[in-house]
């Protein structure tokens, strides 16, 4: 009611090569949806046009808050931020060279959420207590699990109300990917979120999930309301279990 | 926090008061006209560091805005007779102009490429100069100074104590950029600048006012060398030698904090100086050159992080 991300009918590429082909989906306020694909899909290209990274060359990104619409699709990356859309990045994106700390504070850039950085440094280091431990220790130079929790830490710092998550399981161990999707699942809880994440590892992602879409070659390829049309689905089977099924 | 933004512009004060008692104890004026060019090239490496340093854009083009500086006071002068400081002033204008277009070159240019750019933007400008006749063309053009103004009693001296204002002017200036959300920012574009986009750092915006503030830094720089020379000429007003002196003395003295470029260009600066009357001013160019190598290769983080290091090990030599 008070958020609900519309994308309609988007087409995105590189130069020649088309990314992204009349992709059509919705989010509304505090669902958890996936969209599931295997690399090369195009989940990471529809992410950056959510951010502004990447303009669409079709189509519309709409963000409605509180009964005002947002074109996405016009807007500069500072400004998305601003509206209250975060973004953890494939491979984390950290800034390698700076502490933890400075880390997060650059998660809080956008102007309403520099009044409440105190506050959100609070929140963050009570999330996660292993930031507090290192917050002085250059973020390079942690393991890729503590990275992984600063990349989620350091999206949060802006006070978003959507969350778009890129592939966190990308780099990690099945026991690390576990625990990363069960803390993006509380944190949602506990923040009110929206998330929107990107996720090959199905069982991982379903597991959070409220429903989601199947992206494959760029195109919506099925649309499912439920977790369980999610995991009846004949093309999870194919795209997972290997083709013979 | 305000104690020491006090302690900063009282240190300030005491220096310019201390700049201004030094032009009344030393007869001997060589000595102001080698400390004057010491305090261009603080200023010219403080400028450097705002953009190299801190955002990591490597600027290849200190003499284009050198050179800039240069013609503009020229221009300046000889068309509206304009006092020095108003000279230094219109510098600054047109040096944060052309700072703002460079600050465009990197929508598109990064790294290396955006370094070759601004090499090339030199030698358009010198090129446009060299053909500009109403400031003396490719062979140059004198300039006669106005007499000097109260309270100083030699031009050179005058020339000196407005270099020390313009250094406390530079200096404020970095240092309020390092410590500013500006300074986080930059540091986040210098490490990845696809993740500063997406924490929402407004990376167009920050890079170019970090390239407005440099290049208004240059071009005020170097718009007191018509009076201080009483000459000049594109060869020298675009010289390589600044851009070459302004990076060589940030890297030396290290790019992560203001004191770095400081530092780096008095240690660089006397040790030229000294070397330019005892042996030959050629040898200038060698020293700096061997120099930049032994820390890029020994003390990649620079005079400060040899320092730091030091420091590092005297605490714990004294705790243990």
């Amino acid at each position: 009611m008070a958020l609900r991300l519309t994308v309609a009918d988007l087409d995105a590429g590189y130069g020649a090569v088309r990314a992204l082909q009349g992709v059509s989906m919705t989010v509304e306020d505090g669902e958890t949806v996936v969209l599931l694909g295997t690399n090369g899909n195009g989940k990471s290209t529809l992410m950056k046009c959510l951010m502004g990274l990447v303009r669409p060359t079709k189509g519309m990104i709409g963000l409605e808050l509180d009964g005002v619409r947002h074109d996405l699709a016009d807007l500069p990356t500072d400004e998305i931020v601003g509206l209250g859309v975060a973004l953890v990045p494939e491979g984390r994106r950290l800034f390698p060279k700076l502490t933890v700390e400075e880390n997060l504070t650059l998660g809080a850039f956008r102007k309403a959420a520099r009044a409440k950085l105190a506050e959100g440094l609070a929140f963050a280091y009570e999330a996660f207590p292993v930031l507090l431990e290192r917050r002085k220790q250059l973020a390079g130079t942690m393991s890729g699990g503590q990275q992984q929790m600063l990349a989620i830490a350091r999206a949060l710092m802006s006070s978003p109300r959507l969350l778009l998550v890129d592939e966190p399981s990308v780099g990690l161990s099945p026991l690390l990917v576990s625990q990363t999707i069960t803390k993006i699942g509380e944190l949602k809880q506990r923040f009110g979120l929206t998330v929107l994440m990107a996720e090959q590892n199905f069982h991982q992602a379903v597991r959070i999930a409220d429903r989601g879409y199947i992206i494959v070659h760029g195109e919506i390829a099925f649309e499912g309301r439920t977790v369980e049309e999610l995991r009846s689905n004949d093309l999870i089977k194919k795209l997972y279990l290997g083709g013979a099924a | 926090m305000s104690m020491r933004r006090h302690g900063f512009w009282i240190g300030a004060l005491c220096v310019l008061a201390l700049a201004y008692g030094l032009t009344l104890a030393i007869r001997n004026e060589y000595a102001f006209f080698a400390g004057f060019i010491i305090l261009q090239f603080i200023v010219l490496a403080t400028a450097w560091n705002i953009l190299g340093g801190y955002a990591g854009y490597v600027n290849f083009g200190t003499s284009a805005f050198f050179g800039i500086g240069v013609y503009t006071a020229i221009f300046l002068f000889k068309a509206l007779g304009a006092p020095l400081l108003v000279q230094m002033a219109g510098a600054a204008v047109m040096g944060a102009l052309l700072g703002f277009v460079t600050g465009l070159l990197t929508l598109r240019l990064h790294g290396i490429f955006f370094s070759i750019a601004t090499v090339a933007m030199t030698i358009i400008l010198e090129t446009l100069v060299i053909n500009w006749k109403y400031v003396g063309g490719a062979t140059g053009i004198q300039v006669l100074r106005p007499p000097v103004t109260e309270p100083f009693d030699s031009y050179i001296k005058m020339l000196f104590v407005i270099g020390v204002a313009l250094v406390i002017v530079a200096v404020a200036l970095s240092r309020h950029v390092q410590g500013s959300w500006i300074g986080r920012g930059l540091r986040a574009i210098r490490d990845d600048e696809t993740a500063a986009e997406c924490t929402g750092v407004p990376t167009l915006r920050l890079k170019l006012l970090a390239c407005s503030i440099s290049g208004a830094l240059m071009c005020a720089a170097g718009a007191p060398s018509a009076m201080y020379l009483q000459f000049a000429d594109t060869t020298s007003a675009f010289n390589l030698n600044y851009s070459v002196s302004a990076l060589a003395m940030s890297l030396i003295g290290g790019t992560s904090h203001w004191a770095g470029p400081v530092l780096g260009a008095i240690v660089l600066g006397v040790t030229q100086q000294a070397l330019t009357v005892t042996i030959s001013s050629e040898l200038n160019v060698l020293v700096l050159g061997v120099m930049l190598i032994l820390f890029v290769v020994g003390a990649p983080e620079g005079l400060l992080g040899l320092l730091r290091k030091g420091w590092a090990r005297l605490a714990r030599g004294g705790g243990s």
